[in-house]
C-alpha cells in the first residue's frame, strides 16, 4: 500500500517538474539553445518517465490524496486509477516524442520568444496531467480551463498573421461554450448534495431525466474539445495554426482528454447508463467520422489535412464509445468491453500516429517552408528519414495491418458483429449498419494517406527550391523514431497492452478479467467467435516470402539494374506539372461526395488576359449553422446597443424609471 | 499442427503460387473464344513470366527504394493471402494468425503500396493510376468487408476456414442474404481485378486505364512480380469467392489424406468453372467511363449492406 501511494506522488511530481522546467524557461527567455536543447529534453524525461509509472500502475488499487492548494475551502482533490493511468501514459509517452521533436524544431524568430513558448507549452502538459487526476469538479475545471488557455496562446505564437489571430479566437469561445456546458453537467451530477468532488457525484442518485440532461451537457462540452461535428469548425482552423509539435500535442493528445472526460462522467460518475445515449454518440461519431474524412481528402494544406483526418478519429473513437455504451446499456458487458477496448486502443494509437504525422510535416515545413500540397513534392530523396518514418505513420493510420491503427478497427469491427444480438428490434439492425459507415471511412482514409504521403514526399519536386531541402535534425529524428517505433510496438503486441486495458473495462464496467488471447500472439477477444489476429506472425511470415522472394529471383535468374529516363508511354517532355496536384488527386472524392461540400468555382473567360481558375471547397455546417448564429448574435448586440447610447442624461432617466419602477412595485 | 494440416497448408501456398498464372490465361482463353477471336495457350502468361525475369530491369531515373520494394511488399502480400485463405482445406495453421477482416486488410496494403509506388516517379500517367485506382479501392474494400461481414454473421466467426466450414455443413439451408452479397462480391471482384466493366487488362489506352498505368514503368523483374501478384490477386479472390459461396469440397479433419487429394481436382473445377463465367461477364459487358465507376462500386456497395440487412430482417 505504502508503493501504491507513491505512484499518485511521483505522477504529482513530474507534473509538478514540467511546471518547473516551464518557467525556468524566462530564466533566459530569448535563448534558443537554452531552452531547446537543455529544457525540453528535460520535459520528454520527465513524460518517458510518467508514461512509466502509469503502464506500471495500471493495475494498482486506486489512490487518492488531497492537495493543500487551491481556495481555503476547497483542496484539490486527486486520484489515481486504471482509467488515469491509461490516459497518463497516452500522454506521457506521446509527449516524450514530442518534447525530443520540439527540442530540435523550435528555431529563432519563430513568433513568441523561446523562453515564453516553454513555459506555455510545459504547463499545457502539466495542465493536461491534472485533468486526468482530478478528483472534483473544482479542480477538474481550473486544470481543464488552463489546459485550453495555455493551448490558446500555443495556438496563436504567431499571432501577427490575422488568419491565426481569428483561428484562436474561434478555439477560444467554443472552448468556453464547452466548458460552460461541463460546468453545468457536474451541477446537474452533484445532485443536490451540493458536494462538488467526484466521490459525492458518484454516491449521488439521479433520476434517469437528470442523468440524461448531466449526460447531454457532458456529451456537448467534451464533444466541442474533441471536433465532434457539427462543434468541429474551429478544428481546421486551430491545429494548423499553432507550431507543428503543438499541433501533434493537440490533435493526438489534448482532444483525448475529452474522450477521457467523456469515460470518466458515464461510467464513473452516473454509472448506470441508458442505451439510448449510446445510440446518440454512436451517430454523433459516425457523423464525425465521415464527415472528417472526406473533408481530409479534399483539402491542399497538409496540416489542415490531418486536422480533418483529427475529427475522422475522434468520431472513430466515439463509434467505439457509443457501441460500449450501448451494449453496457442492455446487459451484455463481456461484448461491451471490447468496443471500450477498441475505443482505447484508438485513442492511444491516434495520439502516437498522429504525432508522427504532424511532426513530419513540421520538419517538411521547416525544409521547405511550404504547407500548400501543390507546391511540395518528391521529398523522399531530400529527407528520407522524415519521409520513411511519416509513411509509417500514415500506413498506420490508413488502418493497414501489421501497424497499430490495424487493431483498433479490427476489434472495433469484432465488437459491431455482436450488434445483431441487442434485444430491441430495429436497434440490432441499424447498428451493423454503423460497422459498413466504418469500413468505408477506413478505406477512404487509406485515400487521404496515400494523397498525403504521395504529394508530399513521391513524384517529382514541383517547385525549384525544394531540391535544397535538407533532412531534419538528431532531436527531430529522435523524436520521430520513438513515435514510429511507439506505432510499431503497438501494432505487433497488442495482447500485452490489451492485458493492460482491461483492468480499465474492470473498473469502467465491473466486469471480469477478460480472456485475450491463446497464446502471448494471438489476440482472440472471444472464444466463442473463434476470430483471431495474430500480427507479429503476420508479419514475419510477409517478411519471410519477402527476403524468400528477393533472394529466390538473384539466384535464379540476376540483379541488374540499369538507370534511365522514365517511360511515361514514350512522352518525352516530362515535367513536374504533370503530376497529379492536391486538387486533382482529391478530385474524385470531391465529384463523388459533391452533396456534402459548398464548392465555390472561379473560371476564366476564354477573353481573359491573365486567367485564373479558382475553386474552394467550403464546409455546410459552417454555412449552415455558425454564420445565422452568428449574425444572430451580432444583430441581438445590436439591440442591446440601442440602449447604450453614452449619453449620461439617458442612463439617469434609466435609473430613474427602473426607481419609479420598483417603487410602484412595491407600494 | 498435425502434419496433414501442415502438408494442406504447403500445397495450398505452392498451388497458388504456380496455377495463378494459368487460371490468369485460363481466363483469357475463354475470353478469345467468346470473341471469336483465336486463343492464346493457357501457358502464355508463364512465357511472359519467363521472359521478363530474363531482362535487365530499367529503373526511372527519379524512382527511390520505395518503387524496387513495392514489387516484393505486393508479392509477398498476395502470397500470405493465399496461405490464409481455405482454398484447399480448413486446417490451416497458418489461417489463426489472420481472419478475413485481417484478410480485407492485408490486400489493402498491397494496393496501398501500388499507388504509392505509382506516384513514386511522378509521370502523369501514374498519379492517374494511382488516383483511380484508389477511387476504385474505397469503395471495394468497403463492400468486400460488408460481404464477409455477412458470412461472419451467420456462421459466427470472422475466421475464413470456419465460415467455409460452417456454410458448407448447411447443404440444405438457404440463405437469402448470400445472394445480395454474391452480387455484391462479384461485382468486386471484377473492379478489384481490374476487369472490364471498371477497367480493361488488354489495353493501354490512357482514357480508360487503371491498373496498367501503375505498372507503365515497372520493367523486367519487377513487372514479372506486379503481373505475377496480379493474377495471384484474380485466383485468392475467386477462392474468397468459393470459401463463401460454393465451400464444397475443401478438405475437412474428418476425410484424412484422402480429402486432400479429393479436394485438389474439386479447386481446379471450380477454378475453370469461375474463370469461363468471368470471361463470359467480362464478354457480355461493356467498359464503363471512369466516373460511372463509383456507381458500380456503390451498387456493390449497397447490395453487401442489403445482404447485411436481410440476414438480420430473416435471421438464420
Amino acid at each position: 500500500m505504502d508503493l501504491s501511494v507513491s505512484f499518485l506522488n511521483a505522477c504529482l511530481a513530474l507534473l509538478a517538474m514540467w511546471g518547473v522546467i516551464g518557467f525556468a524557461g524566462l530564466i533566459r527567455p530569448h535563448s534558443v539553445e537554452f531552452a531547446g536543447r537543455k529544457l525540453f529534453p528535460l520535459g520528454a524525461l520527465c513524460g518517458l518517465g510518467l508514461a512509466v509509472i502509469g503502464a506500471v500502475s495500471v493495475a494498482m488499487p486506486v489512490e487518492r490524496s488531497v492537495l493543500p492548494i487551491g481556495l481555503p475551502d476547497l483542496p484539490f482533490h486527486v486520484r489515481r486509477d486504471a482509467l488515469s493511468s491509461v490516459f497518463l501514459v497516452l500522454l506521457g509517452g506521446a509527449s516524450c516524442g514530442i518534447s525530443i521533436f520540439a527540442a530540435g524544431y523550435f528555431r529563432k524568430g519563430e513568433g513568441a520568444l523561446p523562453g515564453l513558448l516553454c513555459l506555455q507549452y510545459h504547463i499545457f502538459l502539466a495542465s493536461m496531467g491534472l485533468v486526468l487526476l482530478a478528483d472534483d469538479a473544482y479542480s477538474f475545471m481550473v486544470a481543464w480551463e488552463t489546459m485550453a488557455l495555455s493551448s490558446y496562446f500555443l495556438v496563436t505564437t504567431q499571432h501577427r498573421i490575422p488568419e491565426i489571430r481569428h483561428a484562436g479566437f474561434l478555439y477560444l469561445l467554443i472552448a468556453h461554450v464547452g466548458a460552460l456546458a461541463i460546468l453545468l453537467s457536474f451541477g446537474v451530477l452533484q445532485g443536490g448534495t451540493w458536494h462538488f468532488t467526484f466521490d459525492a457525484m458518484r454516491a449521488a442518485h439521479l433520476s434517469t431525466g437528470w442523468a440524461t440532461v448531466a449526460f447531454g451537457l457532458a456529451l456537448f462540452g467534451f464533444g466541442a474539445k474533441a471536433g465532434l461535428v457539427p462543434l468541429h469548425v474551429w478544428l481546421p482552423e486551430a491545429h494548423p495554426a499553432a507550431p507543428s509539435p503543438v499541433s501533434a500535442l493537440m490533435s493526438g493528445v489534448m482532444l483525448k482528454t475529452a474522450v477521457y472526460g467523456m469515460l470518466r462522467v458515464t461510467f464513473d460518475l452516473l454509472g448506470e447508463v441508458q442505451w439510448a445515449w449510446g445510440l446518440l454518440v454512436l451517430a454523433v461519431g459516425l457523423v464525425s467520422a465521415f464527415y472528417g474524412v472526406i473533408f481530409a481528402a479534399v483539402q491542399t494544406d497538409m496540416k489542415r489535412l490531418l486536422a480533418w483526418s483529427s475529427i475522422e478519429n475522434l468520431g472513430i473513437i466515439f463509434t467505439g464509445f457509443g457501441l460500449t455504451i450501448v451494449f453496457a446499456g442492455v446487459g451484455m458487458r463481456p461484448v461491451a468491453t471490447i468496443a471500450l477496448i477498441a475505443t482505447l486502443y484508438h485513442c492511444l494509437n491516434h495520439a502516437v500516429m498522429k504525432s508522427v504525422l504532424f511532426c513530419g510535416t513540421g520538419a517538411v515545413l521547416h525544409a521547405t517552408g511550404e504547407r500548400n500540397l501543390g507546391r511540395l513534392g518528391g521529398l523522399i530523396h531530400r529527407m528520407p528519414w522524415v519521409a520513411w518514418l511519416t509513411l509509417l505513420g500514415a500506413l498506420a493510420i490508413a488502418g493497414l495491418p501489421p501497424l497499430n491503427g490495424f487493431v483498433s478497427e479490427w476489434l472495433l469491427l469484432q465488437s459491431f458483429l455482436f450488434a445483431g444480438e441487442v434485444p430491441h428490434t430495429f436497434v440490432n439492425m441499424l447498428l451493423p449498419v454503423g460497422a459498413a459507415v466504418i469500413a468505408l471511412c477506413t478505406a477512404l482514409a487509406g485515400y487521404v494517406m496515400v494523397k498525403f504521403f504521395g504529394v508530399v514526399f513521391l513524384g517529382q519536386p514541383r517547385e525549384a527550391t525544394l531540391t535544397q531541402a535538407r533532412d531534419a535534425g538528431l532531436l527531430e529524428r529522435l523524436g520521430l523514431i520513438w513515435l514510429a517505433a511507439c506505432c510499431v510496438a503497438l501494432g505487433l503486441f497488442p495482447v500485452q497492452v490489451i492485458n493492460a486495458l482491461d483492468e480499465v473495462a474492470q473498473l469502467l464496467l465491473r466486469s471480469p478479467p477478460g480472456h485475450w488471447s491463446t497464446e502471448w500472439w494471438l489476440l482472440a477477444p472471444s472464444a466463442a467467435r473463434q476470430a483471431s489476429y495474430g500480427p507479429l506472425v503476420l508479419f514475419a511470415l510477409t517478411l519471410a516470402v519477402i527476403v524468400l522472394t528477393v533472394l529466390g529471383v538473384r539466384l535464379l535468374y540476376h540483379g541488374r539494374v540499369r538507370r534511365g529516363p522514365a517511360w511515361d508511354c514514350g512522352f518525352v517532355r516530362l515535367d513536374a506539372r504533370m503530376q497529379d496536384t492536391a486538387e486533382g488527386f482529391g478530385q474524385p472524392i470531391r465529384h463523388v461526395f459533391e452533396t456534402f461540400f459548398v464548392v465555390t468555382r472561379e473560371l476564366p473567360t476564354p477573353f481573359d488576359a491573365a486567367p485564373r481558375y479558382q475553386m474552394t471547397v467550403g464546409d455546410w455546417v459552417w454555412r449552415g449553422l455558425y454564420l445565422p448564429l452568428g449574425l444572430i448574435v451580432r444583430s441581438s448586440a445590436d439591440l442591446v446597443a440601442r440602449l447604450q447610447q453614452g449619453r449620461i442624461a439617458t442612463y439617469l432617466l434609466y435609473s430613474f424609471v427602473t426607481l419609479i419602477a420598483l417603487l410602484a412595485l412595491v407600494l | 499442427m498435425t502434419t496433414l494440416s501442415a502438408v494442406t497448408q504447403t500445397l495450398e501456398v505452392i498451388f497458388a503460387a504456380l496455377v495463378a498464372p494459368a487460371f490468369l490465361g485460363w481466363v483469357n482463353q475463354c475470353r478469345a473464344w467468346l470473341q471469336n477471336r483465336r486463343p492464346p495457350s493457357v501457358l502464355q502468361p508463364y512465357w511472359g513470366l519467363r521472359k521478363l525475369f530474363h531482362k535487365d530491369a530499367i529503373l526511372a531515373d527519379g524512382a527511390s527504394p520505395l518503387f524496387r520494394i513495392t514489387p516484393y511488399v505486393v508479392f509477398g502480400t498476395m502470397i500470405v493471402a493465399a496461405a490464409i485463405i481455405p482454398s484447399m482445406g480448413t486446417r490451416l495453421p497458418l489461417s489463426t494468425a489472420a481472419d478475413g477482416i485481417a484478410l480485407v486488410g492485408l490486400l489493402a496494403t498491397a494496393r496501398v503500396f501500388v499507388s504509392l509506388a505509382a506516384m513514386d516517379i511522378g509521370t502523369a500517367f501514374g498519379s492517374l493510376g494511382a488516383r483511380r485506382e484508389m477511387m476504385v479501392g474505397f469503395l471495394a474494400e468497403p463492400a468486400l468487408l460488408m460481404v464477409l461481414f455477412v458470412a461472419a454473421m451467420i456462421s459466427q466467426t470472422t475466421s475464413l476456414p470456419l465460415i467455409a466450414e460452417s456454410l458448407s455443413v448447411g447443404v440444405h439451408s438457404l440463405y437469402p442474404s448470400l445472394a445480395f452479397t454474391g452480387v455484391a462480391f462479384t461485382l468486386v471482384l471484377l473492379a478489384e481485378n481490374a476487369r472490364i466493366p471498371v477497367d480493361n487488362p488488354a489495353t493501354h489506352l490512357e482514357l480508360t486505364m487503371i491498373h496498367e498505368a501503375m505498372l507503365l514503368e515497372y520493367s523486367a523483374r519487377h513487372l514479372a512480380l506486379m503481373e505475377w501478384a496480379a493474377a495471384l490477386k484474380l485466383f485468392n479472390y475467386a477462392c474468397i469467392g468459393f470459401a463463401m459461396f460454393v465451400p464444397w469440397g475443401a478438405t475437412r479433419e474428418a476425410l484424412g489424406p484422402l480429402g486432400l487429394v479429393l479436394a485438389v481436382p474439386v479447386l481446379a473445377v471450380k477454378l475453370v468453372i469461375a474463370g469461363a463465367g468471368i470471361a463470359l461477364i467480362e464478354t457480355l459487358s461493356a467498359k464503363l467511363r471512369v466516373f460511372r465507376a463509383p456507381e458500380f462500386l456503390a451498387t456493390a456497395f449497397l447490395f453487401a449492406v442489403l445482404g447485411l440487412l436481410v440476414h438480420l430482417l430473416l435471421g438464420t
